[in-house]
């Protein structure tokens, strides 16, 4: 099955500074692939590059086996794009902006499709409304029913849910996993990482224009995370004792709390028969697992190793 | 849910009779300022040069100056407002933004350009019409060569709407636009022959007139509708389509290579 997208050594640069640097990944038909990084890492350039907003300087880009350099007309219309800017055009209403938006893209408009778009994404009470009149939410949902009104089979949300309230936020990312379900790919970025860890199947996150890691989000989770074990000790510590050193070991709660961290892949029992041998007496402890937001931290923080 | 991943029949022209439709709704909506506007401008015109000097001076052996300046109006209507809807039009969503949204979609170069076009033409068409439908109540014109008028107009407003896809694309803000407005095409047009012959100057300003290209376009329009002017209709339409040709090559490398839409 021909990739839904297929990035191969991809750079770009603004005025001589690199934005995006030799940069390759695929995307499965039927994923949805998260792409991260803070600001500046290059994820913008690259959809920018893929939707056809920004040049390529080198480097190629496929979906679903077209150029989309080569063969624009035919990749584009099997995008859909929810740009990270908010995007509109004071002219028209939501209704005339929908049913135009389809021919754009050569397909003629679907009542049905627009209606049920118009539903799902509870933009009936606001049909009549010249864009400028509608709330922050109330266009990016319209963005979204935009991005979908020609069926795309990728579609690319950039930042979709920047500055939406939770509530519409959990809504949103429902509505884009039933889209998952009919068939279609989604590329993904977000800064909010837990939904990122929840809806993604795999993961890429870019620093400085480069990739620094690729994987699926549960292994890349398990691979990076680290688990904190916190130990309530019945009599107080007066220094660390000697021997936990591969723990990286903290006191604190004047010697009562000891905070010792394990590799995901090490279990509990072992470090418990060394606590025991040590003879420290524990009151009581607690495990904690990071997730995505430290793996992210960690690998843009340190400049990145995958 | 019916399917989100289900396209219908790709129509490859339905890109740009969208866009068409999108451009000529636009001035639509905005009637009262695309349309009425240079109108009632148009009506001002004609009533300071045709009911009120209209019947007591001519520029131009056998005809009075009504009828003498009603082609020039006619043509500035037809080239400001070309102009004036491919340039704001574009550069409105270059500045909003919203040019991002059709540099998505598979809309090709080439559509991008002949809707815009044919959008700010037929705006032009409408004002020429209009202003040349009021004219009637100052002057009957002859129109000698009727054909060859509407083919002047008709390439006016095409050279006109490349003007302003090319300007629309370079301008930086919109004081930038309003100066290839105000500082170029006005004083061009101003110049070119719409309210005096060129023949009535005396060098070095008829000269240097024939450097104006708004003048072969106004003098050929004129000497389609009167039968006569200041220099052949041959050399009028001459000129104007090369400098349409060259106009449109011009706009159509900046949209083909994507010049300061994409980055």
């Amino acid at each position: 099955m021909e990739k839904a997208l297929h990035i191969e050594k991809l750079s770009k640069a603004f005025g001589g500074t690199p934005a995006v640097k030799n940069l390759s990944f695929d995307i499965d038909q039927g994923e949805i692939f998260g792409l991260l990084g803070p600001n500046g890492a290059g994820k913008s350039t690259t959809i920018n590059m893929v939707s056809g907003i920004c040049r390529i300087d080198t480097g190629q880009i496929t979906a679903f086996g077209y150029d989309n350099r080569t063969h624009y007309r035919q990749t584009r219309r099997m995008l859909g794009v929810v740009h990270q800017e908010i995007v509109i055009d004071n002219f028209f209403t939501i209704d005339q902006a929908l049913s135009l938006h389809a021919g754009y893209y050569g397909v003629e408009d679907d009542p049905a499709w627009r209606q049920e778009l118009i539903d799902r994404l509870d933009l009936g009470p606001h049909l009549d409304k010249v864009m400028l009149k509608l709330s922050g939410g109330m266009k990016r949902r319209f963005m979204i029913a935009k991005a979908l009104i020609h069926r795309p089979k990728l579609l690319i949300l950039d930042e979709p849910t920047a500055g939406v309230d939770v509530e519409l936020r959990h809504g949103l990312w429902d509505f884009m996993r039933e889209i998952n379900r009919n068939g279609t790919t989604i590329l993904l970025t977000t800064h909010y990482l837990e939904e990122a860890e929840q809806m993604c199947d795999r993961i890429a996150i870019m620093n400085h224009g480069e990739l620094v890691a690729l994987e699926p989000t549960r292994e890349l989770v398990r691979r990076l995370s680290r688990r904190t074990l916190k130990l309530w000790l019945d009599n107080p510590l007066e220094s660390i004792p000697a021997g936990l050193e591969a723990y990286h070991p903290r006191l604190t709660g004047n010697g009562r709390q000891l905070i010792l961290c394990l590799p995901t892949d090490q279990g509990i029992g072992e470090l418990l028969h060394q606590l025991s041998a040590l003879h420290l007496g524990v009151n009581d402890f607690e495990t904690e697992q990071s997730g995505l937001e430290e793996v992210f931290l960690q690998l843009t923080r340190s400049g990145g190793d995958s | 849910m019916s399917g989100s991943n289900g396209q219908g029949i790709f129509r490859p022209w339905l890109p740009f009779t969208t866009l068409l439709r999108k451009e000529v709704l636009r001035f639509w909506r905005v009637a009262s300022q695309t349309l009425l506007t240079p109108i009632i401008t148009a009506s001002l015109y004609l009533f300071v040069f045709g009911a009120t000097l209209g019947e007591r001076i001519s520029v131009l052996e056998g005809f009075n100056y009504a009828q003498f300046v009603i082609p020039g109006l006619i043509m500035m209507g037809v080239i400001n407002n070309s102009f004036a809807n491919c340039s704001s039009s574009l550069f409105m969503s270059r500045y909003l933004g919203g040019i991002v949204d059709l540099l998505v979609t598979p809309v090709s170069p080439a559509q991008f350009i002949l809707a815009y076009t044919l959008a700010a033409m037929l705006r032009g068409a409408l004002v020429g019409l209009v202003t040349w439908l009021i004219s009637t109540l100052f002057a009957v014109l002859p129109w000698s060569s009727p054909l060859l008028a509407i083919l002047m107009a008709i390439l006016a407003s095409f050279l006109f709407a490349q003007f302003g896809l090319i300007a629309a694309i370079y301008a930086k803000n919109f004081d930038t636009l309003s100066m290839y407005g105000n500082f170029l095409i006005l004083p061009l047009i101003y110049l070119g022959g719409v309210f005096y012959p060129i023949s009535i100057l005396s060098a070095p300003w008829s000269n240097l007139s024939y450097l104006n290209p708004l003048f072969y376009l106004i003098d050929g329009f004129r000497h389609a509708i009167l039968g006569v002017g200041d220099i052949s209709f041959a050399l009028a339409f001459g000129v104007s389509s090369l400098l349409a040709v060259a106009l449109f090559c011009w706009a159509a490398w900046l949209i083909g290579s994507g010049k300061r839409l994409r980055s």
